[in-house]
């Protein structure tokens, strides 16, 4: 199966480990991993923050980049959410722009949806034999309703220990530029997320989203917690030999 | 809006920020919204036919709003021929003019008045003040907040902000015939609060309430409540007056069936509020009055993403679930109408010119947990983004937000970006300068990576 990587411009600047780890899980599962170098950003950040014409463009973009491919994989719930639930809002009903986005958007599946729903695996291969706990991001969680796919997967993992997190669906307080905006509130529910996580007794905490893992971790490495935070794409390329693609 | 709330000072990040630093604040409200968090969930859980209730209560607020001039016109006809009074109020001043004039009109120079929201959006005790006229509060959290001078901070929970002890404290300060050996128990409080009232309801001719709904085709009013003082308050004096909103509106009395389903569950958590009261005109004997309240209605209703915001049945569901009101409290919103709806209700009823209300459809992370429990699915995360695209921006966030944009319409653009941070990365202090220190004040940034995927693709994907 031919698929389309859409990175994401965060995970592409600042994670690109996570990356690097859909490649290699995708390859070892049989896929054709393209990534079209045209792709930029989905456009969240600016429609989310108010900037509706600059996220229009970059909407524009995705679409022309992502047509014609039968799946694109995003290991973002976020960045999967904004095309899928938010892109048909942002153009008029029945004009070019619509139709555009009805063509593609369906198309666009989270890593966890892609391999559940579409390869129809959930043991992939991995090790991973760490303590885990996994935070459900709101927008994989409310947005595109993912429910129990991710811990499914993260379950079958040989090695890993998955234990829950309490108030797992309460929101870390990332929120995009939310964090910078508000960030007396934004502080205030990352650091009771950070409680939740280290009640677990995790050492590493788990998501699908690495903006809101960078808000948790940032907390957690401030506070010297030792906890790491890792993608859920990177414990599941994780094998016996490491995980080079 | 409210005149009480006008001249609350900053915007929300600085109110919020102000209230974070307050624990006992922070204990009082995670303590109250959780409890009523969960008792919502368990009566929602229990019935089989939620979604399907959602779903009509949605259905039936939209036709009523499609077509609300026809069934006003038909509630008036309805409110008259049974004998009551029809005012219409464009804005908060006329109908304070309107509600002063008729208590005036009786020669009374005090008023009782029901827990409404659309009096206290138009500052109606404070109006009344200022002709001469007291207005006591009866329901007990606002008689605790009026008694303390304070503001209410939440819309099902006004006084959620205080603990049994502070009111103890506000009811020995401030209530004339408090019992001196008051102490914090709750039932305590409640019985010094009810003898107080008691002797209100008996000498008050006046009654001032607003609605939970109106029926279109009877000209019945309808309040749902839980103490009995409302009921006192409605059917004791001689003249009641009621100021309501107009889009309170049912067509139907059948249409009651699916909202009191959906308002007691989602509000109190109880299957059923204690106190239903319905009246129709003066069919009580009572003189009966009904100001329809606009003030900022019709132009929200004009509005094709934010009019769902008028479905609103202020039932606060989505306060108890907020993790940003948790944290920032009723106060930090400077409105009536705190939380997620008043995040979305506030700026379009009274615009975005003042700093406080510009900043309102920010007050969220977009977590979209109201969405998920509102009982007629007002879709708030996507009114909050399309009213951020209307609020006036920042000319510094202007200038960064263009050249973001810039950097990511062209991929070539976005490659040099991220190699020229790959180069700076060990230069990057722990502590961010300027706006960008709400970043670093208390998290760690990630570490820059000398590669982005996309170089490490084009060398060896």
């Amino acid at each position: 199966m031919r698929v389309a990587l859409f990175i994401t411009c965060v995970n592409d600047t600042l994670f690109p480990g996570t990356g690097k780890a859909v490649v290699s899980l995708l390859r070892r599962l049989g896929c054709d991993v393209d990534f079209p170098a045209a792709q930029t950003c989905c456009g969240q950040m600016h429609v989310n923050t108010g900037y509706r014409d600059e996220g229009v463009r970059l909407a524009r973009h995705f679409t022309e980049v992502f047509a014609g491919y039968d799946a694109v994989v995003a290991p973002s719930g976020s960045c999967a959410a904004m095309v899928r639930e938010q892109y048909p809002k942002l153009v008029r009903p029945g004009s070019r722009g619509a139709a555009a986005i009805a063509e593609v958007a369906p198309r666009v599946h989270e890593l966890s949806e892609f391999l559940v729903d579409v390869l129809k695996v959930e043991d992939v291969g991995a090790y991973f034999p760490h303590r885990v706990t996994y935070h459900p991001t709101c927008h994989s969680l409310r947005g595109l309703r993912l429910g129990d796919r991710p811990t499914r997967l993260l379950e079958k993992v040989r090695g890993l220990e998955l234990v829950p997190l309490p108030a797992a669906q309460e929101c870390c307080g990332f929120g995009g530029t939310f964090a910078v905006k508000n960030p007396a509130v934004s502080a205030a529910m990352g650091a009771d997320k950070v409680r939740n996580v280290l009640d677990t007794g995790a050492e590493v905490l788990c998501a699908a989203d690495n903006s809101c893992l960078m808000h948790i971790g940032g907390t957690l490495s401030r506070q010297r917690t030792g906890i790491r935070v890792m993608h859920l794409a990177e414990i599941l390329a994780a094998t016996d030999e490491g995980t080079r693609p | 809006m409210s005149a009480t709330f006008l001249g609350m000072p900053g915007d929300f990040p600085k109110n919020a920020a102000r209230a974070v630093q307050d624990s006992q604040l922070r204990y009082n409200l995670r303590k109250a919204t959780h409890t009523i968090r969960g008792k919502r969930a368990a009566v929602v859980d229990e019935l089989p036919d939620w979604r399907e209730l959602r779903a009509a209560g949605k259905a039936i607020k939209d036709e009523t709003l499609r077509h609300l001039d026809r069934y006003l016109v038909q509630l008036e006809e309805a409110v008259t021929r049974a004998g009551g009074h029809v005012h219409w109020a464009r804005d908060a001043a006329e109908a304070n003019r309107v509600v002063a004039g008729l208590v005036k009109a009786t020669g009374e120079t005090e008023v009782v008045k029901v827990k409404s929201m659309a009096t206290q959006e138009i500052g109606l005790n404070e109006a009344l003040a200022a002709e001469g006229i007291t207005a006591y509060e009866t329901d007990l959290a606002e008689l605790i907040v009026q008694l303390g001078d304070d503001f209410p901070s939440h819309i099902l929970v006004p006084a959620i902000h205080r603990n049994r002890a502070e009111i103890r404290e506000i009811f020995l300060d401030r209530m004339g015939d408090a019992p001196p050996g008051l102490t914090d128990e709750p039932a305590a409080l409640a019985e010094a609060a009810r003898l107080h009232l008691r002797e209100r309801f008996l000498r008050s001719k006046v009654a001032v309430s607003g609605a939970n709904f109106m029926i279109a085709e009877t000209g019945t009013l309808v309040v749902l409540e839980s103490e009995g003082n409302g009921r006192m308050c409605l059917t004791l004096p001689e003249t009641l007056i009621s100021v309501v909103g107009i889009e309170k509106l049912l067509p139907t009395w059948r249409d009651l069936e699916v909202f009191l389903q959906l308002l007691p569950r989602s509000s109190t958590g109880e299957r059923m509020n204690p106190y239903t009261s319905t009246w129709t005109g003066s069919a009580e004997g009572q003189d009966f009055h009904l100001v329809l309240l606009d003030n900022g209605r019709t132009d929200v209703l004009a509005d094709e993403v934010g009019r769902q915001a008028l479905r609103c049945i202020r039932c606060s569901a989505c306060l108890n679930v907020c993790p940003v009101y948790e944290r920032a409290g009723g106060h930090a919103y400077g409105s009536v109408y705190p939380g997620p709806i008043g995040a979305i209700l506030t700026p379009q009823l009274r615009g975005m010119s003042s700093e406080l209300d510009a900043s309102l459809p920010y007050a969220s992370s977009l977590c979209g947990a109201c969405y998920d429990v509102c009982p007629v699915a007002i879709d708030i995360p996507e009114v909050l983004v399309d009213l951020r695209a209307k609020a006036p921006h920042g000319a510094a966030e202007r200038a960064g937000m263009r050249v973001a944009g810039w950097i990511l319409d062209d991929q070539t653009r976005l490659a040099k970006a991220q190699r020229a941070a790959g180069r700076l990365r060990r230069l990057v202090p722990r502590r961010l300068p300027g706006p960008l220190s709400a970043w670093t004040d208390t998290r760690d940034l990630p570490e820059i990576p000398e590669e982005s995927f996309r170089d490490w693709w084009e060398r060896e994907g």
